[in-house]
């Protein structure tokens, strides 16, 4: 039992983690989580707030309501509304609305924001300067490619979340944007974002944002790297400059079509 | 003249013999190791052995593998059939996309060029779970029998395509019978059709029937969950045994010695609550022996009582003779979905042995009667608990093999993998931090690290269920396994390789990246003493042979 011990704590670490949207399939998924993710900030959080704790006596990301009981109390509350308050019926699909409330059961609860609220054109002049955020990410089409684009971070991560990414970055990080390591059998070190992992090869974007791909069979060793290559910005920045970034992060909810 | 008249019938010859008749007595099917160019049922013999007796492709050989033909189909669903080839000619149908149809094919088993086509639409009414799919069809004579997504039976004649009958076989007046489907490829005994109807988690009533081969009347009918005055109804609390589940997916087996047709049963309904059905929920999650002649239950064996986190036995049912203490004994392998591996007699239903394969946290070992053991607190909490394996499986459809040559039993699995069990809500995803979990067509990437899930294929030993060898795959896989009297072993995975591993040792011998991801169990024969090998990926299906 006791070696069942670390894999539960990766696998429940790994409940977290996010990836490409798929086909819904009968159980929730970590791509239901997501989806579902998506839809909570795009709609509920309008009302509900990043975190589902600006309606009074509601902490939605701690499992505190009103009236639901159970999942299917809240999938309820979701489609048809509760008539006579400020919650409104929705067109969502009942998968859909399984969907949000399998991210809402998913946030961790207890895990708040810290750093208040900022403003999002200080935060901007941050990340474009003094953090120089763009020698790795992108944002709509400017900036570099090694770090995650963060387009549409806004859509992805809480506010909570995109703390946590800059004052320490390895604390979690997305399965989507792990780091990977390869080293040839001269001698030859290659790191970058890994892209895609089969049996016998390695697909990455390296460090000069060159797309690679390797068989292993003529790899020396490979492997993850397990600490995030962004550095902490934990003592570069004060907490109105963290907080002004943040607030500029939750802000991207992708390119806007003109 | 005479003399290019007599090279032209000469030419005619390969051609004619392709289509010379198939008519493929049951005598045929129970001895298809008379016919090794052939492979006349869904895992090669009624036994399910998905063992092959030819030998042309060898360890030695097989990197000399090449592409001799493909066959693209309309629909992009995942493909899950096993072909069947009769005499030169293949036969194999896709899944219907939403409002679309199914392909159904006879193919030139050499060239890949098609004899006919037959396009099938079911009801749009048609509802499964988990994928438009079907995994083969049956024949019988020179018939070919496909069950179908809204619940038909249909007929087919083998050398033009065109439908004998087709009966719906969950009768109009059936309660909630837009819920049923039949996914699998039927299973004939003697003059029979036998078929079981999925559903399972949509909340029917399954059962199992047989039909008459020539008419599709249906004649005999067993509920896998006993009805109100039956033996073991009192094992489901209230009503539930109503819509109680238990649906029936995948292929059955069949022993003429006892006369009796062997099938897997799923997860009770609703799949991950069972507080409104407490109680073993009989015959969910059971293997049922059933005389094939009444349908009559014989024995069954249950294997994961009072299932609350989708553990369905529908895995196809390996039937294999034996040494055991000294003598040989006719047993039926299982590797299940919950993570155990069994040894059971498949004359009485008796329990021999009964193991993990993979890591399991919800059991510790067995009764005397071969009952698991619970730990005490693995189960569905308010809180969320973890249950190894996932509630997708230790194992799941894709069939397995076993090689009467090396003795051992090879099962395609995933490793390391878990689900968060939430009473009264749906299931959480872990371990598959990217999983496309019931399977694509297309590639997905996959990041996974070993301990968040792999896939694998495993030999197991029949007498201790001990591990002998492991091959590893990066993601999972739903990839059936194939060996040969040539100690050759092919399967694949979602990662879209199609690979042959040395069956003795699980080495690599061969591999070949076909695009998309392997759902099929591969399948072997030959046609004019050329040796071809078959596996669907993607929504296509690939035939390779060695070059010359």
């Amino acid at each position: 039992m006791r070696a069942l011990t670390t894999s539960v704590l990766v696998l429940l670490a790994a409940l977290l983690a996010g990836g490409p949207v798929a086909a819904r399939p009968q159980h929730d998924t970590a791509a239901d989580i997501d989806d579902g993710g998506r839809v909570f900030r795009d709609t509920c959080a309008n009302c509900h707030g990043p975190d589902g704790d600006e309606v009074a006596g509601i902490d939605l990301g701690r499992g505190v309501f009103r009236r639901a009981k159970t999942d299917q109390d809240l999938v309820q509350i979701i489609r048809e509304g509760i008539p006579g308050t400020a919650m409104p019926a929705s067109n969502f699909a009942a998968a859909q609305a399984e969907q949000i409330v399998a991210y809402l059961r998913s946030v961790a609860a207890g895990k708040r924001s810290a750093s208040g609220l900022g403003v999002i054109d200080r935060g901007r002049a941050v990340f474009d300067g003094k953090g120089a955020c763009a020698t790795c990410h992108r944002v709509n089409a400017s900036g570099a490619r090694l770090g995650p684009d963060l387009s549409n971070i806004g859509q992805l991560r809480r506010a909570v979340e995109l703390e946590t990414s800059i004052v320490n970055p390895s604390a979690e990080v997305l399965a989507t944007n792990r780091t990977y390591r390869v080293i040839s059998k001269d001698g030859t070190t290659t790191t970058g974002r890994l892209l895609n992992l089969d049996s016998f090869t390695v697909q990455m974007l390296d460090s000069k944002e060159q797309l690679r791909s390797f068989e292993k069979s003529t790899l020396r060793s490979y492997g993850f790297v397990d600490q995030s290559p962004m550095p902490s910005y934990k003592d570069k920045l004060n907490a109105q400059e963290l907080a002004d970034v943040v607030s500029y992060l939750v802000s991207l909810k992708g390119r806007v079509t003109p | 003249m005479i003399r290019r008249a007599m090279l032209a019938l000469l030419c005619l010859v390969p051609a004619a013999a392709l289509v010379r008749a198939q008519q493929v007595s049951f005598d045929r099917l129970l001895h298809p190791e008379k016919e090794p160019q052939n492979w006349t049922s869904y895992s090669g013999s009624l036994f399910n052995q998905r063992f092959s007796p030819l030998t042309q492709i060898t360890t030695a050989n097989v990197k000399n593998l090449d592409l001799q033909w493909v066959w693209q189909s309309k629909s992009l669903e995942k493909f899950e059939a096993t072909a069947l080839v009769v005499d030169g000619v293949l036969y194999t149908l896709q899944g219907p996309p939403v409002q679309g149809v199914y392909e159904v094919v006879a193919l030139d088993a050499v060239t890949g060029r098609p004899f006919w086509t037959l396009e099938y639409k079911p009801q749009l009414a048609a509802r499964t779970c988990c994928g438009r799919v079907s995994r083969g069809l049956a024949i019988l004579g020179d018939t070919l029998y496909m069950g179908t997504i809204d619940a038909h039976l249909v007929a087919i004649d083998a050398k033009t395509g065109k439908i004998v009958w087709d009966v719906a076989a969950a009768k109009l007046g059936e309660k909630v019978t837009e819920k049923y489907a039949i996914t699998h490829a039927p299973v004939v005994v003697k003059d029979k059709i036998i078929v079981g109807m999925a559903g399972g988690d949509l909340g029917v009533r399954a059962y199992i029937s047989a039909f008459d081969s020539k008419d599709g009347r249906e004649l005999w009918r067993f509920y896998t969950i006993p009805g109100k005055g039956e033996p073991g109804n009192e094992t489901w609390s209230g009503n539930s045994w109503e819509t109680g589940g238990a649906g029936v997916w995948n292929s059955g087996a069949y022993d003429a010695e006892t006369n009796l047709v062997y099938f897997g049963t799923g997860n009770p309904a609703p799949d991950w609550d069972g507080r409104e059905r407490l109680g073993d929920n009989l015959y969910s999650d059971s293997v049922v022996a059933l005389d094939a002649d009444t349908g009559k239950l014989r024995w069954h064996y249950q294997f994961t009582p009072h299932d609350e986190v989708d553990y369905d036995s529908t895995q196809v049912p390996v039937l294999a003779d034996i040494p055991w203490q000294g003598k040989l004994r006719k047993v039926m392998l299982w590797a299940n979905r919950n993570g155990l591996a069994y040894v059971i007699d498949r004359t009485s239903g008796e329990f021999l042995l009964g193991k993990p394969y993979v890591k399991v946290n919800w059991m510790d070992g067995f009764d005397p009667k071969g009952r698991p053991i619970r730990i005490p607190g693995q189960i569905p909490t308010p809180q969320g608990t973890l249950i190894m394996p996932t509630v997708l499986g230790a194992t799941n459809w894709a069939p397995p093999s076993y090689s009467p040559r090396t003795g051992l039993f090879y099962v395609s699995l995933w490793e390391n993998t878990g689900t968060v069990a939430v009473e009264g809500g749906r299931p959480r995803a872990a371990g598959i931090p990217n999983g496309t979990p019931m399977g694509q067509a297309t590639l997905t990437p996959n990041f996974k690290k070993e301990e968040e899930g792999y896939g694998a294929i495993r030999a197991l030993d029949p007498k201790t269920l001990d591990k002998k060898w492991e091959f590893k795959m990066n993601d999972i896989t739903w990839g059936g396994v194939l060996t040969t009297a040539s100690d050759v072993l092919f399967s694949g995975g979602k990662e879209g390789y199609f690979f042959a591993l040395d069956a003795r040792s699980g080495d690599l011998l061969w591999k070949v990246p076909l695009g998309g991801q392997v759902n099929s169990g591969p399948m072997t024969y030959s046609v004019n003493g050329k040796q071809y090998v078959t596996v669907a990926a993607g929504s296509s299906l690939f035939a390779f042979a060695l070059r010359p």
